[in-house]
């Protein structure tokens, strides 16, 4: 029970928190772990706040109920910090990271004194570079993995460049782009000290 | 050794159904189901199936389509869930009393109204007297594996009946888990070719299927379902042995999870099951000795071998994601209660209503029922034995 890592992801629909969930348990079990990636279904709209979910272990998961008590958790979309308690649960040892241009002082003051590791990126700046259109999700993947250290970046990379392959078989034009958003992410992720 | 594979319980139940290769599948897409008949429809757009499949304008038709294809001599599958179940009922009936073993992928939502599309159990509940075979499956695995096994059993001359294969609705069937799925060829083998004895298109033997059946006879041929119900149980575990030969995946009328010992045991159905094991193991950690009984086969119900299963606990509680709205329980607590009464066992036994329209259940729930069975076990007796758990109030 203790090896679980549990992640919990706030985006808004449409954003593809869900697939960049399902992302990275494809990618958490292609490096041989055992893992669960699902969103929580409620009406289903563009824009309307969604969460979705990760456990990544290496022995069978058996436990089937929404995360409580995260030890991570990613926030695809800023404006949800005002409206979501997004670190409800979150653990103090645990970290969470936020696509966001805001700074320190002023996420601090959002996040209500967490205790633990915030990481920021401005994934619209890495999506509008390596895609030229704001798909926010490939980053906050590449973020993730980097903060939580589920899996090492070559790994990942080389994973995801095969992830890619087969999901846009038929845009393989957009494989390249998400590649890029991918490296660029793993590299401009910070931790707000 | 299998395939390692990570897929969702949608998945694993389409592709189960790739696999088994059926001769007709007719559906009607409902949340959270839908994507079963999606992704077989890709299956035989892409020819990895030579099935028939008959996209019916209702879940009515669905089964009807299903009814004529077994009446004709086909094996057919259909998938639904919640009100799709309720649109079919009258076929359901219809389908397990001309004896056809359609084989259903049920995946759990609760009933409207108020409309909802989360998971409970109340469309099976439903159905629970129709003559159906009824699995339940904790995982994506088990739903697999169960619809690998429904064939062996549904078709099994001395059963005969309809068989469905539920799962809970976005819990299991919209989670992506890991999985082990079989080689096609070794399925292929495994399922068998289907040969009924009887069948409307065999020339040589003009029958007639489905006709008006009276006083004189509509009792014994009741009966006779029951009989087949009763047959039942013996194919499930037979067919689960040779399942067993051939993954090492073992399965019986129930699973029974650190109960040899137990003080206080938990009997529940389908995904809740998954997070109950994990409570009972950290209880053993604290030196409370809880067990879990995961009911399988819920129709043909096992009531002598539950009865003797948890005939030597101190207290027993019996967690329905269905309340039968009659004010003492649910029907799962209905069966447990009466077939240890019946085999004359006696532990204080009560029921909660949980999971109701997917309100989430936590393993601090489910602690709490074991902390209420201490309590109960102590006493040796129970105050209101009808419980809610996870109910605001």
């Amino acid at each position: 029970m203790n090896d679980i890592i549990e992640i919990r992801w706030h985006g808004r629909g449409g954003q593809g928190a869900k697939t960049a969930s399902l992302l990275l348990a494809d990618a958490a079990f292609n490096t041989g772990k055992y893992i669960q990636g699902f969103p929580e279904y409620g009406p289903e709209r563009m824009g309307a706040p969604i969460t979705a979910y990760n456990r990544i272990s290496s022995s069978p998961i058996r436990i089937h109920s929404n995360i409580y008590e995260p030890d991570y958790v990613v926030v695809v979309d800023d404006t949800l910090l005002e409206s979501v308690d997004v670190t409800a649960g979150l653990k103090s040892e645990g970290a969470i990271v936020i696509n966001t241009t805001k700074d320190g002082n002023e996420l601090k003051k959002l996040l209500k004194g967490y205790a633990g590791k915030i990481y920021t990126i401005d994934a619209r700046k890495v999506s509008m570079e390596t895609l030229g259109k704001y798909f926010p999700n490939t980053p906050m993947l590449a973020a993730i993995v980097k903060v939580s250290g589920i899996m090492n970046e070559a790994d990942f990379i080389k994973d995801m460049e095969g992830s890619f392959k087969h999901k846009f078989a038929k845009k393989p034009e957009v494989i390249d782009g998400n590649m890029k958003a991918i490296e660029m992410a793993l590299k401009e992720v910070k931790e707000i000290k | 050794m299998g395939i390692r594979e990570r897929l969702s319980g949608n998945e694993a139940a389409a592709t189960a159904m790739k696999q088994i290769n059926p001769d007709v599948v007719a559906a009607f897409p409902i949340t959270p189901s839908t994507e079963i008949p999606q992704y077989f429809s890709t299956f035989v757009d892409n020819g990895q199936v030579d099935t028939e499949f008959v996209a019916v304008e209702s879940e009515h038709s669905a089964m009807s389509a299903c009814i004529g294809a077994e009446a004709a001599g086909a094996r057919a599958m259909t998938a639904t869930s919640a009100n799709g179940l309720s649109f079919m009922w009258e076929m359901i009936y219809i389908a397990s009393s001309m004896r056809l073993p359609i084989v259903m992928s049920l995946v759990n939502r609760a009933v409207s109204g108020p409309l909802n599309i989360h998971n409970d159990h109340s469309d099976a509940m439903g159905v629970r007297d129709a003559g159906w075979i009824m699995l339940f499956s904790e995982t994506n695995q088990e739903a697999y594996d169960n619809l690998l096994m429904a064939h062996r059993i549904a078709e099994n001359e001395n059963v005969l009946l309809p068989l469905m294969v539920c799962q809970d609705g976005f819990i299991t069937s919209h989670s992506i888990e890991n999985i082990e799925l079989l080689e096609d060829a070794k399925v292929k083998e495994f399922v068998g070719q289907y040969h009924p004895k009887h069948y409307l298109l065999n020339k040589k033997e003009p029958i007639a299927m489905g006709p008006m059946d009276l006083q004189a006879f509509l009792f014994e041929h009741k009966y006779q379902q029951a009989e087949a119900m009763c047959n039942a149980k013996q194919v499930i575990l037979d067919v689960a042995k040779d399942f067993e030969k051939l993954t090492g995946r073992k399965y019986g009328l129930f699973e029974e999870y650190k109960l040899d010992d137990a003080d206080i045991a938990i009997v529940c159905m389908n995904s809740t099951a998954g997070t109950t094991k994990v409570v009972v193991d950290s209880l053993r950690e604290k030196g409370i000795k809880a067990g879990l009984l995961k009911l399988r086969v819920f129709r043909p119900f096992p009531a002598e071998e539950i009865a003797k299963a948890l005939a030597n606990v101190k207290a027993v509680a019996v967690l329905d994601k269905a309340d039968s709205l009659n004010g003492v329980g649910g029907a799962l607590f209905t069966d447990v209660t009466s077939g240890m009464q019946v085999n004359g066992v006696t532990v204080p036994t009560s029921s909660y209503i949980y999971g109701i329209g997917g309100r989430d259940t936590t393993t601090k729930e489910i602690e709490s029922v074991y902390k209420d069975l201490m309590e109960d076990s102590k006493k040796g007796k129970i105050g209101n034995p009808y419980r809610y758990l996870g109910l605001r109030k």
